[in-house]
């Protein structure tokens, strides 16, 4: 196990090292002058020299890509230029509890529907359950959740009057429900086809012939010998799901009007701050490769047979 | 993409998927006959009107009409779709196919770049490059999304050629003294195509979605009516005018569901590595 796991740590940080560089320089082709777009072309001259300063505009690219450096190293992601002492990472710090909790609730959503149909599927593969489970997965697939949403806001704010409107103030379970169904719905198809398969390999196993005919209930064989074993691959799934769950917030949190890092790099782009579109996009690829890192030990330490070569 | 597809009684759908596309596309390329409206068209009298017999499925909120602009969204969907898969797939065969022949550094410098590249969930590298090149266009949104495309296409056949390499026809045409380049286009590529082009099939969904969902965040094509673009008024909307974000939605839906029932097919047609569990 050994030297698979250095392996893989030594290339993620290979990635951490290619993903800084790439959005450094990326953000630095944008055309213009970035103190002009933030500040806007009648701020003072004074001013103009110290945000200049701030964001060591008139050194060389490589001393400002090495420092640079020095903030992602520090954890800050530079300073906010435009609000003095306010860095880049007390914003993402303000706004990850929301997504988080969104993407919490999203993943709750997304298993509550895909184990119960999957595990169906796969005890009668090819029969309605099996064929109508197909349908819904792909239709869960090719339903954009930005318009899924729109739709259940329709549906249950509008029409049923049952949950809070976006934007309205209200917090809480109530205002979290929608977004998380829009969010989950797609992951939930996506899970349920594969914990359908992989029941199905596992299903057919030696161990699981074996618990039935000790003479165990349908229920603890499926559930506790064949489900438990199925679930190992499915997790990586969830691990590589999680970058979709990140871009998908982006979406979710702009159709419910949700506050969090989606907002916070629309905002940035909309506002043409440069630095908090930088922070966030290297921040969410960042988490999405340490949750792939993390996925694939777990999924190695879980299942020692695994490799990847 | 995942196994999504259904049992043998289903097995109909591919011919429906493709029927289904064959209208996306002839609306796409007839778009400007089919329109009763001229999508320029402004009418400030109706702004953002539900359906009447005049405008069938309404009007947005400049008081275009909703139809002529989703039936003109046919051509950037498509648009978008196809030229982003042609060029990632030409690209990223190219790129993987050198990857995997050669090996040694070469592969590791273009592995690594794979996976720096594919490190950026989803559309987040191509919001950054739209945010970049400031006035989005269809050519920056095609742009945007084969500059991560390309990434997967390449593993994929990277993967192909490592086991491809070995076979004896690859070694008849290394005695035979054809060239690297000929071995590669004309020997190994043709007999790794199918793979490909089943990734490429849902490819053209996964791009049409894409351009929706920049459209969506007001990122896409500004020079174009897209679907996206529609929904995000539509979402804006919502309590006025709910037709506004049902219509763009439902043309996204039948558009991607037809592409995933055509890639199902191809794949159990195509696709040697996928064994059916019947």
């Amino acid at each position: 196990m050994g030297p698979f796991l250095l392996r893989r740590f030594l290339s993620s940080l290979l990635v951490i090292f290619g993903v800084v560089t790439l959005v450094f320089f990326v953000i630095r082709a944008v055309p213009g002058d970035p103190v002009a777009s933030i500040l806007g072309e009648q701020a003072l001259e004074v001013d103009k020299q110290a945000f200049r300063d701030c964001l060591h505009l008139d050194d060389s690219l490589f001393t400002q890509y090495k420092l640079f450096w020095s903030d992602v190293g520090n954890g800050t992601l530079g300073e906010l230029c435009d609000d003095r002492g306010v860095t880049v990472k007390d914003k993402l710090v303000a706004n990850l509890p929301s997504t988080a909790e969104l993407a919490l609730a999203s993943l709750l959503v997304a298993m509550l529907i895909a184990f119960p149909l999957g595990i169906l599927a796969s005890l009668r593969p090819y029969s309605w359950i099996d064929n109508s489970s197909a349908v819904i997965a792909l239709l869960g697939i090719s339903i954009p959740n930005f318009w899924l949403g729109p739709m259940l806001l329709i549906l249950f704010s509008i029409t049923l009057q049952a949950l809070p409107n976006p934007g309205g103030g209200v917090t809480g379970l109530s205002a979290l429900v929608l977004p998380a169904i829009t969010l989950g719905s797609g992951l939930a198809a996506k899970l349920a086809r594969m914990t359908r398969s992989s029941m199905l390999e596992v299903l057919n196993l030696d161990y699981v012939r074996t618990a039935k005919a000790k003479g165990l209930s349908r229920f603890v064989v499926v559930m506790k010998h064949a489900f438990r074993n199925a679930m190992v691959p499915v997790v990586t799934v969830l691990g590589l799901q999680f970058g979709a769950i990140l871009t998908g917030a982006i979406i979710v949190e702009k159709i419910f009007a949700r506050p969090g890092l989606g907002t916070l790099l629309l905002d940035g782009i909309e506002q043409r701050n440069y630095m908090i579109v930088q922070g966030a996009v290297i921040f969410i690829a960042l988490s999405y490769v340490i949750v792939n890192f993390i996925t694939d030990v777990v999924y190695s330490l879980v299942d020692p047979r695994i490799r990847f070569d | 993409m995942i196994n999504a597809s259904p049992g043998k009684r289903l097995r109909g759908l591919p011919i429906f998927g493709a029927v289904l596309l064959g209208c996306v596309l002839f609306i796409a390329i007839f778009a400007d006959l089919l329109a009763p409206f001229s999508i320029t068209q402004i009418d400030v009298a109706r702004q953002l009107e539900g359906p009447t017999s005049l405008h069938w499925l309404g009007t947005d909120e400049n008081g275009k009409d909703v139809l002529s602009l989703l039936l003109h969204g046919a051509r950037v969907a498509c648009l978008v779709g196809l030229s982003t898969v042609a060029f990632c797939s030409i690209l990223g065969t190219t790129i993987g196919c050198i990857s995997g022949y050669f090996g040694g550094w070469v592969d590791e410098v273009i592995m690594r770049a794979t996976e720096t590249l594919m490190a950026f969930p989803g559309i987040l590298l191509a919001i950054l490059v739209i945010f970049v090149t400031q006035q989005p266009s269809i050519l920056a949104v095609i742009g945007a999304l084969s500059i991560t495309g390309w990434a997967g296409y390449a593993r994929l056949v990277r993967a192909q050629v490592l086991a491809e390499r070995e076979r004896e026809y690859v070694e008849a045409a290394k005695s035979l003294g054809f060239g690297n380049a000929r071995i590669m286009y004309r020997e190994i590529i043709p007999n790794i195509l199918g793979p490909v082009i089943v990734q490429a099939t849902f490819g053209v969904a996964g791009a049409i979605l894409a351009e929706a969902s920049l459209s969506f965040l007001g990122l896409g094509p500004q020079d174009a009516p897209s679907w996206g673009a529609l929904l995000d008024q539509g979402a804006s909307y919502f309590l006025l005018t709910p037709h506004l974000a049902i219509f763009p939605g439902l043309a996204i839906m039948f558009t991607v569901l037809g592409i995933n029932f055509l890639g199902d097919g191809l794949r159990d047609w195509l696709d040697p590595r996928q064994i059916r569990s019947n």
